[in-house]
């Protein structure tokens, strides 16, 4: 299959051309022309001026009606009898979404003795917790996990399955998609139902977070998407009104791998995950000892450090402090970046914190354009003022 | 014991970039390189075949050019590799892709063991792996950090969580996908690349795996982009000059009063 490259409307402008990420397209005498290298990432469609490429269109298929599916289903990840809070924001979103579709909110959570969770799932929305819990869920494996919930999604049709990009949901969900036979979206910084005809519209970043992609799943279901912690709000909670549904494991789950050990480890890394409050050192900085003056700040700030690659490969700080697409993705309340030029790679990883801060001397760094407060002037000026500043506030001088 | 690598050309992100003025991608400058991550894949691969003998296979799908990323990572010590190209596998989504590997993966095999990297950087779905597992129906974890132990049929490794780590056994065949903590990529040999300029790199496309073309490429994805953009910049963003101290107090007044810091400034 190929592109289609209208020659009437092709106009040769080459706008395709500058955008193909394969250079797979390029202008020959006057007209835009396609080589094996293109993939159909559909780029240069959108950036045509004068709408002449489309991509090939779908033959219909043979697919189950996906009226039958019906409902949100949000699968809430617990470890060790504690709640996974990226499970209640997705009930939060999931709540929207099954209203605006008109349906149940369903969430799903498997383990061991789980009644002492399964209350707080309906004060987050649900209306209904299908929880199984059973001496082979006690401990993650992906055969199981993956198992179960793809036995249970095909046996009950809901229409939308969500669940937390976390380590342990970027691992199993993608078997039940493939168990399940449908699609997966991974990532999504945005959801939402298509006014038009009901799909789930599924944003997520691309090619490094360079651009922003909507899919959908039209004739599959039910639509799948995971979404990292922190990207939607917790919602508040609420008077419980849900029903819990205690399941048995279904017949003829099979354990495929065996955890022989779980090792509890607070690294460094899930600390900055986990920071309301972060401080990130770049390369700006230009000697590891005025790292001290980020450990300063970050503490007055009750926050955590973190460092760009550029700090990391420096060999300044260890890797577990990295944010960025190679490093943590972070959501804090305040991203403060002080000597960090905001490349992208590094941008994709803060860029949906709440409040950004950025200390930079030169006007033009990128980091001003994700900053709500750019500090244009020298970090070794500013960070000491702010540093004095809070000291200060806080009676230590 | 044999083991298939899984790897993927990938266009260096590093150098897309935005036009600010026509929202368009960038193209100028970039190369394609092998997926970082998958230089990790091949790396633990090349581990295990130094321990326990046995051959590596490295096997990708993607556009003829993309036989020269399996050359460069004969480079490092793969024995032989297999490229899945052909005009039906494009457009693939990560489900496409997955059954077209699955596929290729039973062509070039039996394997003991695949190994694929935690996820590609042009994507980042980190999904190709787990579903071609689960379309193989052997056993798969994701995000190892270290292989604890391998005898060829039974393998321990240590997973990495978001709260610390798990340490998980498992039969062959299965399938892994592998994080930078496995070890450093070594260096290739100067001897390795004098023999992947010659070794052939044998072509199979739909037809030679027995795929159906309906489940390949754009016509077998259940996914479909609809819209690419670039994304779009924070409202309210300020930019403030001034003398070093006055910006200070004024940000930090600012945080105080809208309560993202604690401190009273002001
Ligand atoms: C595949 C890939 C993955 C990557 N992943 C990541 C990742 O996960 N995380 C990451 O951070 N990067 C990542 N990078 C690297 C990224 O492209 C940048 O190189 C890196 O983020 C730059 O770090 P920096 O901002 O500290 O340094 P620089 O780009 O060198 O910026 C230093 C900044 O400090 C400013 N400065 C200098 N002196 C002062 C002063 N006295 N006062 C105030 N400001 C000053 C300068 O104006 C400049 O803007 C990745 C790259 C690739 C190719
Ligand atoms: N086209 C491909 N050919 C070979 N391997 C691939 C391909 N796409 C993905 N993979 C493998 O799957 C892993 C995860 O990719 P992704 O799901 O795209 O993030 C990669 O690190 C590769 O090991």
């Amino acid at each position: 299959m190929n592109l289609t490259i209208d020659p009437e409307i092709c106009t040769g402008c080459g706008s395709c051309e500058d955008t193909c990420p394969y250079e797979a397209i390029e202008v020959v005498d006057g007209l835009a022309v396609t080589n094996e290298s293109c993939t159909l990432c559909g780029a240069c469609v959108e950036v045509c001026p004068v709408e002449a490429i489309t991509l090939p269109p779908k033959t219909a298929e043979s697919q189950p009606d996906t009226g039958d599916y019906k409902g949100v289903w949000v699968f809430c990840e617990q470890r060790r009898g504690q709640l996974h809070s990226v499970g209640l924001e997705l009930l939060g979103k999931g709540r929207e979404l099954a209203d605006q579709l008109g349906n149940e909110l369903v969430a799903v959570i498997f383990g061991h003795n789980l009644d002492g969770m399964t209350p707080d799932l309906v004060r987050h929305g649900a209306d209904k917790v299908l929880s199984v819990s059973d001496p082979a869920l006690e401990h993650f494996t992906d055969d199981v996990y993956g198992q179960v919930l793809s036995s249970l999604i095909k046996e009950k049709k809901p229409e939308i399955v969500l669940c937390g990009a976390t380590a342990l949901g970027r691992s199993f969900f993608p078997g039940v998609a493939a168990m399940v036979g449908t699609g997966l979206t991974a990532d999504c910084t945005e959801l939402a139902i298509d006014p038009k005809n009901n799909q789930l519209l599924q944003t997520r970043p691309a090619f490094g977070g360079n651009i922003m992609a909507t899919i959908v799943c039209p004739h599959h279901r039910p639509q799948m998407a995971t979404v990292r912690p922190k990207v939607m709000r917790k919602p508040k909670p609420r008077e419980d009104r849900g029903e819990i549904v205690d399941l048995r494991l279904p017949q003829g789950v099979e354990a495929l791998s065996r955890v022989v050990d779980s090792i509890e480890e607070t690294s460094q890394s899930a600390l900055l995950a986990e920071a309301e409050i972060i401080v990130t050192a770049g390369r700006g900085i230009q000697d590891p000892k005025n790292l001290d003056l980020i450990r300063d700040l970050a503490e007055l700030l009750g926050g955590a450090v973190g460092a760009t690659r550029g700090v990391v490969d420096s060999g300044w700080i260890p890797y577990a402090h990295q944010v960025g697409q190679t490093g943590r993705t972070v959501s804090p309340k305040l991203y403060v970046a002080i000597g960090v030029s905001g490349a992208v790679q590094h941008v994709v990883g803060m860029q949906s914190s709440q409040v950004i801060v950025a200390v930079n001397n030169d006007p033009e760094a990128s980091i001003f354009d994700v900053a709500t407060y750019g500090l244009v002037g020298d970090l070794f000026e500013v960070v000491p003022a702010m540093i004095q500043r809070l000291k200060s506030a806080q009676g230590l001088g | 014991m044999r083991t298939l690598v899984c790897i993927k050309q990938v266009p260096d992100t590093k150098n897309i970039k935005i036009d600010p003025e026509t929202n368009t991608l960038i193209r100028q400058g970039v190369e394609s390189i092998v997926n970082p991550f998958d230089l990790f894949a091949c790396e633990a691969a090349l581990a295990l075949k130094d321990q326990l003998g046995g051959t590596v296979t490295a096997m990708t799908m993607g556009p003829p050019q993309a036989e020269s990323a399996l050359r460069e990572v004969m480079g490092l010590g793969v024995d032989d590799a297999g490229l899945l190209a052909d005009q039906a596998f494009a457009g693939s989504d990560t489900w496409a892709t997955s059954y077209t590997l699955a596929k290729g993966a039973e062509k070039l095999g039996p394997f003991d063991l695949i190994v694929c990297g935690k996820q590609a950087i042009d994507g980042d779905t980190a999904q190709v792996g787990p579903e071609m597992a689960a379309r193989l129906n052997i056993p798969y974890v994701s995000f190892v950090r270290r292989i604890v132990s391998c005898d060829g049929q039974e393998m321990t490794v240590e997973r990495l969580m978001d709260d610390g780590y798990d340490v998980v056994t498992f039969k062959l065949p299965a399938l892994v996908t592998v994080v930078k903590e496995i070890g450093e990529v070594r260096v290739p040999s100067f001897k390795n690349k004098m023999k992947a300029k010659k070794c052939p790199v044998p072509v199979y496309g739909a037809a030679d795996l027995g795929a159906e073309e309906s489940s390949c490429g754009l016509e077998g994805s259940p996914t479909r982009v609809v819209r690419i953009f670039a994304p779009k910049p924070r409202d309210n963003r300020e930019k403030w000059e001034g003398e070093p101290e006055e910006l200070a107090v004024r940000v930090l007044k600012r945080l105080s009063a809208d309560k993202i810091i604690t401190a009273a400034i002001d």
